[in-house]
């Protein structure tokens, strides 16, 4: 029993082979140090990276025009920064790449689906979307299935194997407890990448100096005619999570410091 | 009072525990419906009227897109304010699917939640601050992280409804095969002890002692980012920001060095254990007790004494 292939035809002709969008997040670096400044707001002078799953979408998207022909175009809705992030995209083998401009680092995700959908209907229809997981900044785990629905498309997340058979997608999705499940999908589709889809490369020297080449557009959220958005989520406060303090500390044999420890968790903590 | 939705998730035949709690948290914001897919309704009555459901809507059907439809059209028929659910692989994905269909406000991986105000607390930045969400719309889907509430008893009579409506296709999605990861251990985002292997663990064959401390605990057992590169455990095992997060009543790590982003997915842990050899790893400085030892001997000890305590 086939899949029913909706005719969305890819309407970007001027490209031989498949043409591939890929959402990258520009985030500060999971080692930096947050420090909350005001009630929802963060100090912002950390170093940003590319959001590590979306890492994995690029390096997917890249290989799979290596294999098909055509081209990756890397889409990102960020702060003017957020450029970087574009331009690492374009380092290890994006072709072009997109940024709408916005002044917050925390947009509700309904809007950013929606800007993602009117830059890529834009652009033209793409063959496959690939997204990250979770960004992991705002944990917000939902813009890829929230510009799936708007754009009338079939989505899996947590996928950590992609292939092609018959026009149609095959993924793979980490369903916990070490269980996979496998999905087919119709295209076009969004596929939101995990850490085990593939092993990212690093850019080379020359291949960054070939990025700064490489066509990068800029727009301004407003320019996207989308209109007064409804807030659905909205970040009001951030807390620093304290850290635990130092541990109380077992001592004696190997013995004594385990019987004291199962005593501890068994009476003090009571979570034995 | 308001309809809160449950949405039930079955491990086989039964439900799994960590339900209970996501129905406590119904339970403070009006009166819960548990939302279950399952043929056989009667067999799980009992236990969701211990905890509460004063409804019962069951479902049948095995494609995500179409249970989402069917989620949707519960949420429609009974006007529920809110539909909560446990943040697994299998919640988080329903409740999104489901959230899309109704363009509605969604928060995943919630770790407190105020129905009254529509206000949930998560965590940003890998855990590093947490944030408190405002969500507005009609119907606030929200996924808790497994065991962040604790579950009370609430017996209540409950009515059984199975209920059907008309889902069309399954939108260009299909689900050919779940390939089962064959561990047969517990979720370990769903376990209420977790012991965790770091770098020195050494081989894949020198884990069956976490296994073998894990089943007298009982709980799962877990890996490093380092133990997983180094193949000595599957990925599917590795906790922290790359991996699963987990927030057990118990969580000993055994050869950890206490790295922010191991800490990102376990901080939320009740109580933290250390084990580790050097005494200024910077574990020690974040856990609530520590044992400054050799993993390799303090392990087994540790099964030895728990093994005779039982
Ligand atoms: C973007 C990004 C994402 C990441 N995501 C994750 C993630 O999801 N999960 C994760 O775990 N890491 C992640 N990391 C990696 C993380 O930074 C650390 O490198 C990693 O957690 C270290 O693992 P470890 O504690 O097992 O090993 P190590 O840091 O090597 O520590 C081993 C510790 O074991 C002690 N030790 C040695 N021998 C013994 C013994 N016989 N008995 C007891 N103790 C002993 C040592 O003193 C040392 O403190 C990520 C890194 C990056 C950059
Ligand atoms: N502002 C953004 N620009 C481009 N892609 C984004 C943006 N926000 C989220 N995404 C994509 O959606 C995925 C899930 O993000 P989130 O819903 O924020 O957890 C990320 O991994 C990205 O691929």
């Amino acid at each position: 029993m086939g899949l029913l292939i909706k005719s969305k035809k890819n309407i970007h002709e001027k490209v031989k082979g498949m043409k591939i969008i890929v959402c990258v997040k520009h985030v500060p670096d999971t080692a930096a140090n947050i420090k909350v400044v005001g009630d929802n707001g963060f100090d912002e002078s950390v170093k940003f990276v590319m959001n590590p799953y979306d890492e994995y979408a690029v390096e997917e998207a890249v290989r799979t025009v290596q294999q098909n022909g055509g081209e990756v175009v890397a889409v990102s809705v960020g702060k003017q920064n957020a450029v970087n992030t574009v331009r690492s995209a374009l380092a290890v083998g994006a072709d072009r790449g997109i940024l709408v401009k916005t002044d917050a680092q925390f947009l509700d995700s309904a809007t950013t689906a929606l800007a993602l959908k009117a830059v890529i209907e834009q652009d033209g229809m793409p063959d496959l979307i690939f997204t990250g997981k979770q960004s992991v900044d705002s944990e917000g785990m939902q813009t890829h299935y929230r510009l799936a629905a708007k754009m009338g498309l079939p989505v899996a997340t947590d996928v950590v194997a992609f292939s092609m058979t018959n026009g149609n997608v095959v993924v793979e999705c980490e369903m916990g407890g070490g269980d996979r499940e496998v999905i087919e999908m119709s295209r076009p589709c969004v596929i939101a990448a995990t850490k085990g889809l593939n092993e990212p490369r690093y850019p080379k020297l020359p291949d960054i100096l070939k990025a700064k080449k490489k066509p990068l557009v800029e727009m301004n959220l407003d320019d996207l005619g989308l209109g007064t958005l409804p807030e659905s989520a909205a970040v009001t406060s951030l807390t620093q999570v304290k850290e635990r303090g130092a541990a109380t500390m077992m001592t004696g044999t190997v013995k004594e410091m385990v019987e004291d420890l199962v005593n501890r968790l068994e009476n003090d903590a009571k979570v034995l | 009072m308001s309809n809160i939705g449950v949405l039930i998730e079955m491990d086989g035949q039964e439900i799994k525990a960590s339900n209970y709690g996501v129905l406590t948290a119904a339970c403070s914001g009006g009166n819960a419906v548990a939302l279950v897919f399952t043929e056989n309704g009667e067999a799980i009555k009992n236990d969701l009227e211990r905890f509460g459901a004063g409804k019962i809507v069951t479902m049948s059907a095995t494609n995500p897109v179409q249970k989402a439809k069917l989620m949707a059209a519960v949420v429609k028929e009974f006007n529920l304010r809110a539909l909560l659910g446990l943040s697994s692989a299998r919640g988080r994905d329903l409740l999104a699917r489901c959230a899309c269909i109704l363009d509605a406000p969604l928060a995943l991986d919630a770790i407190q939640i105020d129905l009254a105000d529509g206000m949930v607390v998560k965590s940003h930045f890998s855990g590093k601050t947490t944030a408190i969400i405002q969500l507005s719309g009609d119907t606030l889907h929200v996924g808790l992280r497994p065991n962040v509430i604790e579950a009370v008893e609430k017996p209540v009579s409950a009515e059984l409804i199975p209920f059907t409506a008309e889902t069309g296709d399954s939108d260009g999605l299909k689900i050919l095969e779940v390939k089962k990861g064959g561990t047969g251990t517990i979720d370990l985002t769903e376990a209420e002890i977790i012991i965790t292997g770091g770098r020195p663990m050494d081989s894949a064959e020198n884990f069956k002692i976490l296994h073998a401390c894990a089943k007298v605990l009982p709980g799962a057992v877990g890996a490093s980012r380092a133990a997983v590169d180094a193949g000595f455990a599957p990925h599917s095992m590795q906790v922290g920001q790359t991996g699963k997060t987990v927030s057990p009543k118990l969580y000993i790590g055994c050869g950890l060095s206490g790295s922010v982003q191991h800490f990102a997915g376990m901080k939320t842990s009740r109580v933290i254990v250390g084990i580790n050899t050097d005494k200024d790893a910077p574990i020690f400085g974040k856990c609530d007790y520590g044992i400054v030892g050799d993993l390799f001997e303090v392990v087994p000890a540790l099964t030895e004494v728990l093994n005779k305590n039982r």
